[in-house]
């Protein structure tokens, strides 16, 4: 039983599928995940695959400011993705609404409607900068299991980190 | 053939304890071979185990206003199909096997397409519905040709029964057939350029958009099985007859390699096309080939 356990928590690290939806984005952090799954960055080596449908993903990467009209939407495809799931916050929009903050069209930032486990700021942030969000997300999944999603109390994680970030 | 080994084939060699690992194996080579294409450096070795260890240990959510029990059956019968499929593929030499085998087997192989269809439909999602449209237009014009590729070697050869073929050495009417095969193999793995039916993001994920968690998984092994089972159907009519049973395992396996391969290079090298240029393809390219096959076959058995 053990043992099948640690398989598993191995299994669900290594097999990150995402789902990508955009809630109001200006296309940039969309353009960046692209290019995180092209060849020059290969996300696929450690295991990453875009689904189509959210019912076969693991990982929701949200990008943009989250508008109005988009909090009904995410709090659907969030309900609809299976547990366990984990959610990556891709660019500064859903983190703090970025330069759009005190928009009467906004209803954001993200965490106020669902529960985000990691952070990838940036104005678009950098490819491997999402490479490294999805597989962090993917072993605070693995790490998670079947438990319930991160509520407002546990502390999301932010990538890079500021020590790792170069001058 | 007697029940034990019946259960040998089904169970052991080529069926599940063999299939299953081939099928992932298969699954990486094409996700490899579209990689190295690609000029990238592709999944791990393992990445089809760890998806369907993760699929299974996800959960099912609940899906209002639909038959759930249907939803769950498809793709436990597409498995056990497949399974069985692989299972009749007469690889080891003098193993017994049944008159009428081949017509099973090819049965068989058309389960898992028509589970497809049902799962399409029985999920209740628009996307689900017109991926199964798809699949049913694509499975009627691809069918025509593989069945007469088909009933053509079986006709050259006089029989059908899968180990007679195997055994009888191939014509040139046979390699003809063979290759008819072949060009309907990627319509039956629902690879490119014809992926119509599970049309990646273009139509979400077409019949299987509402499947999540072990269900998915069995859809996956399902589809990796369906790759095993066709390649060696492909595999044993190709493979010259052989005496020793390790070196027959050997020519099988090296040959449906190489069969994935040439698909998922076929595959990553062509961009999917449009329905009525797939149907066209087969019904006007292809099915000229099969009919000459099927024709020249019959005439042979006519003048002998």
């Amino acid at each position: 039983m053990k043992l099948w356990k640690r398989l598993m928590c191995t299994c669900r690290r290594r097999s990150p599928w995402l789902f990508h939806m955009n809630s109001g984005s200006c296309n940039g952090c969309d353009i960046e995940i692209i290019a995180a799954l092209t060849p020059r960055y290969d996300a696929e080596q450690v295991g990453v695959l875009l689904q189509g449908s959210p019912r076969h993903a693991d990982i929701l990467c949200v990008t943009g400011p989250v508008t109005r009209n988009a909090v009904g939407a995410i709090k659907t495809v969030y309900a609809q993705v299976p547990g366990p799931k984990a959610v990556v916050a891709i660019g500064s929009c859903p983190a703090t609404t970025n330069v759009f903050i005190d928009s009467r069209t906004l209803d954001g930032p993200l965490n106020r409607h669902i529960p985000v486990d990691v952070f990838v700021p940036g104005c678009p942030p950098r490819p491997d900068a999402i490479i490294q969000g999805v597989a962090k997300a993917a072993e605070i999944l693995a790490a998670r299991g079947n438990n319930p999603p991160a509520t407002a109390k546990a502390e999301p994680v932010t990538v890079p980190a500021a020590e790792e970030v170069q001058p | 053939m007697n029940l034990t080994t019946a259960l040998a084939r089904l169970l052991v060699f080529p069926g599940l304890l063999f299939a299953i690992p081939a099928a992932w194996f298969f699954l990486w080579v094409e996700r490899k071979a579209v990689a190295l294409m690609q000029g990238r450096i592709g999944p791990p070795f393992m990445q089809p185990f760890f998806d369907f260890v993760k699929l299974l240990g996800k959960d099912v959510p609940t899906r209002e206003g639909i038959g759930g029990m249907l939803m769950k059956a498809w793709p436990l019968l597409a498995v056990s199909s497949a399974a069985g499929a692989v299972a009749l593929l007469p690889v080891l030499p003098a193993q017994g096997g049944f008159q009428g085998d081949l017509i099973l087997l090819l049965a068989l192989l058309e389960v898992p397409s028509m589970c497809i269809i049902a799962a399409g439909f029985s999920s209740r999602s628009i996307f689900g519905e017109i991926g199964s449209a798809r699949e049913a237009v694509v499975s009627v014009s691809y069918n025509i040709v593989f069945l007469i590729a088909i009933l053509s070697i079986a006709a050259s050869q006089h029989t059908f029964r899968l180990e007679a073929l195997a055994a009888l050495p191939a014509s040139p009417l046979r390699w003809l057939g063979i290759v008819a095969l072949l060009v309907c193999l990627p319509a039956k793995l629902h690879i490119n350029p014809f992926s119509l039916p599970n049309a990646e993001q273009e139509i979400y994920s077409g019949p299987l958009t509402e499947y999540a968690g072990p269900e998915l998984a069995m859809w996956e092994l399902s589809h990796g099985l369906e790759w095993v089972a066709a390649t060696g159907l492909v595999a044993t009519l190709a493979a010259p007859h052989l005496t020793l049973w390790w070196l027959a395992v050997l020519v099988f396996i090296t040959l449906s390699f190489v069969i994935v391969l040439m698909l998922s290079t076929l595959a990553s090298a062509t961009a999917r096309l449009a329905i009525d240029t797939t149907v066209r393809f087969y019904w006007q390219c292809t099915l000229i080939f099969a009919v000459l096959a099927i024709s020249s076959a019959l005439f042979m058995r006519f003048r002998s």
